[in-house]
C-alpha cells in the first residue's frame, strides 16, 4: 500500500501536511527537520526539491531554494539525506519538484532513487494531465509511484473529473488562483469554490495547498477539505525562529 | 509538412506545454482559438493594414552592394530595423494584440529583455488602449534605460524582476507567475518560446518576413529562393520568420546564429545549441543550458537580446534534424560585424543583428550566391555599447 494512502485509511480529517525546502536554512537540515515535524504530529511531510526557476512558487520558496542550492544542495545529496533515515522516520514523506530536475538526473534513475529512500508519492507541478499521460504514467507505475494533481478554482468540472480518476493518493487543491504564500485568509470565494468541490462527490481526498498559514486558514480548510498543506508560512516561521521552533509552531496550528 | 508542430504542439521531441494546473485555462483557451482568430479575413485584414500603415511594411530588401563585393557574394539585407519601433519584434505584438482583442482580454502581460519586445507590446498597448504591465530583470533596467523610459513614456508599467540573475529568464518567470496570479491578463510572449501553441503563433506572425522575402526576391533575382538565409537566434523569432516559408524547401540554406559571448568554450556564452542539453524551460521542452542537475544555468553575451539560457522548440527540431545549421559569433565579432556594416553601407545595426553578419566572413561565399541576412533590428539603443568599444 502507498504510505499516504495509509495515513487516509487512518485518518479521514484535518490531516496536516508541512513543506520544507531541503537543504534550508543548511543543508544537513532536511532530515532534522523531518525529525521535528514528526515529533510535532504531522500526518505528512513535503520535501521540496531547491531549483532555479520555481515558477510555481512565490517569493518565500524562491528564497528557500535559493539558499539551498548555494547551501550545495542537489539531488544526490537529498536523496543521501533521505535514504539515511529511511528506517528510522514513521511519517510519509511527498517529494516536490520540478520536471527539469528530473529529465536532466535520468527519469529512470530519479524513480529508483525515490523509491530507495522509501517514497512513493511525488508532486510535479509543472507536469500536465496531458504529458503524465503520455509520457510519465507507466514509467511511475513501474516503480509504485503516485503522482498528485493539482486543481484550482479555474479548473473545470469535467478536468477535475478525469483527474480524480487518475488519482491514488490525493488531489492538491488549490486555494485560490494565486502562487504559493500570496494570501493571508480564506476568502468567501474559496469558501464557495470548497463547497462546488465538496458538492462533486470526489472519490479522492483533498488537499488544500497554498494560502494556508496559521490555526485559522487551516481549521476553515479543514472545515470543508480532508486536510490542508503549509508551505510559506512555515519556512518564513523556520527562517525565524530556527528549528528549535517548529514543534511550538505546529503546536499552534493543531490547536483546535 | 515536415516543420509545422503537431497538435500537442510538438515538433519531434520538442515542445508541449509544460505549464502549472494554474495555467491551463488560459493556455487551453489560446491553444482553441489562435489559427482561427489569424486565419480570420477580419484579423488578417487588421494585420495587414496595421503593418503596411502602422509598422511600414514592407520592410525593403536592400542589395548590399559593398558588402557583396567585399565578401564576393550577393548579398541582400531583409530591412527589419526599419520597422516602427526599430525591429522585427512588432511584427508579433501587432498579431497578438489583435488575437487579444478577439478574446476579448484588456490587460496585457509581457517580458523583455533588452526591452525591444516590451517597446514594442507598450507601442500596441497605446494605440489599441489596452492595460501594459511589462516585467524586466533589474539588471536590464539599469543597462537599457532609454527602453524603460519610453515604455513609461507610452503607458506601460515597467515591474523589475528581483529573483535570480533579475535578467530575461528572470523577467519571463515573474510574467508567468504574475499571469498565474491575475488569469484574466493575456500573457503576451515576445518570442518563439513559451508553452504551446506561443511558439507556433509567434512563428507564424513573425512568417510575414519570409513572405515578404519571397515575392522581393522573385522581383530583384527572378527566383523566389535565395541559396541561403542567416539570421541570429536568442528565443528566435526573427530566424523562425526569416526561415518559415522556407522550411520545407531542403535547397535553402538556413543559418541561424547564435551569441558565443566570449566564446563558446569561456563559461560566457549563449550559445544554447552546443552547450544545451534537452530539458523544460518555461513551458517548452527544448534545448537549454543546465548544469548537471538541471538548474538552469545563466547565459551571457553583450547583447541583451541573445542572453536566454533556451532556444524555441522549432529551433531545438531544426539543430536536431540538422534543416538549420547552427553557428555562433562571439562579442567581438559581432561588434566589428556592426562597425564594418555602418562604415560600408551606413546602416547600423542592432548587436543582435550584427552577430548574423558577423558569420559572413566563416562562411566560404561563391559568387553568384544569394544569402539573405535578417537585419532584426537597428543599434539605435545599441550606442552606448558601440561607443564604449571603438576606442
Amino acid at each position: 500500500m502507498n504510505s499516504i494512502q495509509d495515513i487516509f485509511n487512518q485518518k479521514e480529517n484535518d490531516l496536516l501536511s508541512i513543506f520544507f525546502t531541503a537543504g534550508f536554512p543548511k543543508l544537513d537540515d532536511t532530515t532534522k527537520i523531518i525529525d521535528e515535524l514528526s515529533k510535532s504530529g504531522v500526518d505528512f511531510i513535503e520535501v521540496g526539491l531547491p531549483y532555479s526557476d520555481p515558477l510555481a512558487d512565490g517569493p518565500t520558496i524562491q528564497h528557500s531554494s535559493d539558499v539551498a542550492l548555494k547551501n550545495g544542495m542537489n539531488l544526490d545529496v537529498v536523496f543521501q539525506q533521505l535514504e539515511s533515515i529511511k528506517n528510522s522516520n514513521k511519517t510519509p514523506l511527498v517529494l516536490m519538484g520540478y520536471l527539469n530536475q528530473i529529465i536532466k538526473y535520468g527519469e529512470d534513475k530519479f524513480c529508483q532513487k525515490v523509491k530507495d529512500c522509501g517514497i512513493d508519492t511525488i508532486i510535479i507541478p509543472d507536469l500536465p494531465m496531458v504529458e503524465f499521460e503520455n509520457h510519465y504514467q507507466q514509467l511511475f507505475d513501474s516503480y509504485g509511484i503516485i503522482n498528485v494533481f493539482l486543481i484550482t478554482p479555474h479548473t473545470s468540472e469535467e478536468r477535475i473529473r478525469k483527474i480524480d480518476s487518475l488519482t491514488k493518493a490525493f488531489i492538491y487543491v488549490v486555494a485560490s488562483a494565486s502562487i504559493t504564500g500570496a494570501k493571508g485568509e480564506v476568502s468567501e470565494e474559496q469558501i464557495t469554490y470548497f463547497k462546488r468541490i465538496q458538492a462533486m462527490d470526489i472519490q479522492s481526498k483533498l488537499i488544500v495547498g497554498f494560502g494556508i498559514s496559521d490555526n485559522k486558514t487551516f481549521t476553515t480548510a479543514c472545515e470543508y477539505m480532508n486536510g490542508a498543506i503549509i508551505g510559506s508560512a512555515f519556512i518564513k516561521e523556520l527562517d525565524k525562529k530556527g528549528i528549535g521552533g517548529i514543534v511550538n509552531f505546529i503546536s499552534t496550528i493543531k490547536t483546535c | 509538412m515536415k516543420f509545422q508542430p503537431d497538435n500537442n504542439g510538438y515538433y519531434g521531441q520538442f515542445g508541449g506545454a509544460f505549464i502549472p494546473e494554474l495555467l491551463y485555462p488560459n493556455v487551453k483557451e489560446l491553444e482553441d482559438n489562435y489559427i482561427q482568430i489569424i486565419e480570420s479575413e477580419t484579423f488578417q485584414q487588421e494585420y495587414k493594414d496595421l503593418l503596411k500603415h502602422y509598422v511600414g511594411r514592407p520592410s525593403p530588401l536592400y542589395l548590399a552592394k559593398r558588402l557583396s563585393e567585399k565578401y564576393g557574394a550577393t548579398i541582400y539585407l531583409k530591412r527589419e530595423d526599419l520597422n516602427h519601433t526599430g525591429a522585427h519584434k512588432v511584427n508579433n505584438t501587432i498579431g497578438q494584440i489583435l488575437i487579444a482583442k478577439h478574446l476579448g482580454k484588456t490587460k496585457i502581460l509581457a517580458e523583455t529583455g533588452a526591452g525591444q519586445h516590451g517597446v514594442a507590446t507598450a507601442t500596441v498597448c497605446a494605440l489599441m488602449g489596452l492595460e501594459c504591465v511589462v516585467f524586466m530583470g533589474e539588471t536590464d533596467i539599469k543597462r537599457q534605460a532609454p527602453n524603460v523610459a519610453r515604455m513609461k513614456m507610452l503607458g506601460a508599467t515597467v515591474v523589475a524582476a528581483t529573483s535570480g540573475s533579475k535578467t530575461l529568464k528572470d523577467a519571463t518567470n515573474e510574467a508567468i507567475r504574475y499571469w498565474i496570479q491575475h488569469p484574466d491578463t493575456y500573457y503576451l510572449i515576445g518570442s518563439v518560446v513559451g508553452p504551446h501553441p506561443y511558439p507556433d503563433m509567434v512563428a507564424r506572425l513573425q512568417a510575414v518576413i519570409s513572405e515578404e522575402m519571397k515575392v522581393q526576391l522573385k522581383e530583384q533575382t527572378g527566383k523566389e529562393n535565395p541559396d541561403t538565409i542567416i539570421a541570429c537566434v536568442g528565443g528566435g523569432s526573427n530566424a523562425a520568420g526569416a526561415f518559415y516559408h522556407y522550411l520545407e524547401d531542403e535547397e535553402v540554406e538556413l543559418i541561424a546564429v547564435e551569441a558565443a559571448g566570449l566564446g563558446v568554450d569561456s563559461g560566457e556564452s549563449a550559445a544554447t545549441s552546443q552547450l544545451g542539453e534537452v530539458g523544460v524551460i518555461h513551458g517548452s521542452k527544448t534545448i537549454l543550458m543546465q548544469d548537471e542537475y538541471g538548474q538552469i544555468v545563466e547565459p551571457y553575451s553583450i547583447s541583451a537580446g541573445l542572453d536566454y539560457p533556451g532556444v524555441g522548440p522549432l529551433h531545438a527540431y531544426l539543430h536536431e534534424t540538422k534543416r538549420a545549421t547552427f553557428m555562433n559569433a562571439t562579442d567581438r565579432e559581432a561588434l566589428d560585424a556592426a562597425y564594418e556594416l555602418t562604415k560600408i553601407e551606413g546602416i547600423i545595426p542592432a548587436l543582435e543583428s550584427a552577430h548574423a553578419l558577423a558569420v559572413l566572413p566563416k562562411m566560404n561565399l561563391q559568387k553568384d550566391q544569394v544569402v539573405v541576412v535578417n537585419l532584426s533590428g537597428r543599434g539605435d539603443k545599441d550606442l552606448e555599447t558601440y561607443i564604449k568599444h571603438l576606442s
